[in-house]
């Protein structure tokens, strides 16, 4: 079972991990992006952290639906609407349980998944982090560590892609070659699932 | 323009919504100095970051939503990219924006103008919307 300590380790891991990969994520947006991917998560991650130690909330819905408001508040470009949403929605599918199964929190990410696909309306294949979100929920009822590598898998899977989405859209086939930064920003949250699942 | 049926007694509040808060700001002065007349609906710029940067913020745009809050519901317009996805994020939450806000899908500028003049007049949300989404229509060449 997982509890809302399990998700505020989730949250936790997921700041650290961007912010070790924060220079990455920026370069990665830089050819094709506005280069502010990487610090704009780290403000928003950082966010979150300091905003769940505050308010403590007690269950795993109330912990992703206040870090989804904490992202959409602070980020200030479209990952935060976008991560926001994923984690707002995920947690009011969780509802006021005190513990929830991994089926019910996969299940749970796919509605989170959906939101985003009807917030931004990306579709796979757009080369977004649609296209590391979604085979990451597929694999998720196996383990943790398939969502982990289906996710990583679908980051790098991007590189070939033109960009339909977004800013890195106007630069059309000029878009192709790079990985993209929000597909691999989302890696890094589901590999951060393993990581709060060990500690 | 005549009046809308659907007519109150307050003006409905236009937001406006941009990476730029320069942006922001001149589209809303060029909208109500267009409107003229003594009278015009309340327009707030809520643009740029908090610390002034490029980009989206929340609680500006809640700010701004709540200061040209009349009762006659909110419109809100926006550049695009993380404009257009926090508002609506904004939206989906509930309570972060006045009650009757709307989200409308216009071309910034020209949509602005028309939104303003609109509300102006006193027309409702709807109308205001309208005249806003209409803006697309008009072809220059």
């Amino acid at each position: 079972m997982l509890d809302a300590e399990f998700f505020r380790r989730w949250m936790t891991a997921t700041a650290a991990s961007v912010d070790r990969e924060a220079e990455r994520l920026t370069a990665l947006d830089s050819p094709i992006g506005d280069a502010d991917h990487g610090s704009n998560l780290q403000r928003g991650f950082t966010g979150v952290v300091t905003t769940l130690e505050k308010e403590a909330p007690d269950t795993p819905g109330a912990v992703l639906t206040l870090a989804g408001r904490r992202l959409i508040s602070t980020v200030g470009g479209a990952s935060g609407p976008l991560y926001g949403t994923l984690l707002r929605r995920t947690g009011k599918a969780l509802g006021d349980a005190a513990e929830v199964t991994e089926e019910q929190f996969a299940d749970a990410l796919r509605e989170g998944v959906d939101a985003v696909m009807a917030l931004g309306g990306a579709a796979p294949g757009d080369k977004t982090m649609i296209d590391a979100l979604v085979p990451a929920v597929d694999a998720l009822a196996e383990s943790f560590a398939a969502a982990k590598t289906a996710a990583e898998e679908g980051a790098v899977a991007t590189t070939p892609l033109q960009a339909r989405k977004g800013r890195a859209s106007y630069l059309g086939e000029r878009s192709i070659g790079h990985q993209d930064p929000g597909a691999t920003s989302s890696s890094l949250l589901i590999g951060a699932l393993v990581e709060a699942r060990d500690e | 323009m005549s009046e809308s049926p659907g007519s109150t007694n307050q003006f409905v509040g236009i937001v406006l919504v941009s990476h730029s808060a320069a942006v922001a700001a001149s589209v809303a002065e060029l909208a109500t100095g267009l409107a003229g007349g003594d009278t015009t609906a309340p327009v707030a710029a809520a643009g740029g970051t908090v610390d002034g940067g490029l980009g989206t913020s929340a609680e500006l745009i809640s700010a701004a939503a709540a200061s040209v809050d009349r009762g006659a519901g909110v419109a809100v317009l926006t550049d695009l990219g993380s404009a257009v996805l926090t508002v609506k994020a904004l939206l989906a939450e509930g309570d972060e924006l006045p009650d009757n806000s709307r989200l409308v899908d216009a071309p910034f500028v020209e949509g602005a103008v028309a939104a303003v003049v609109t509300a102006s007049t006193g027309a409702d949300l709807a109308a205001v919307e309208a005249a806003a989404a209409e803006a697309y229509t008009y072809r220059k060449v």
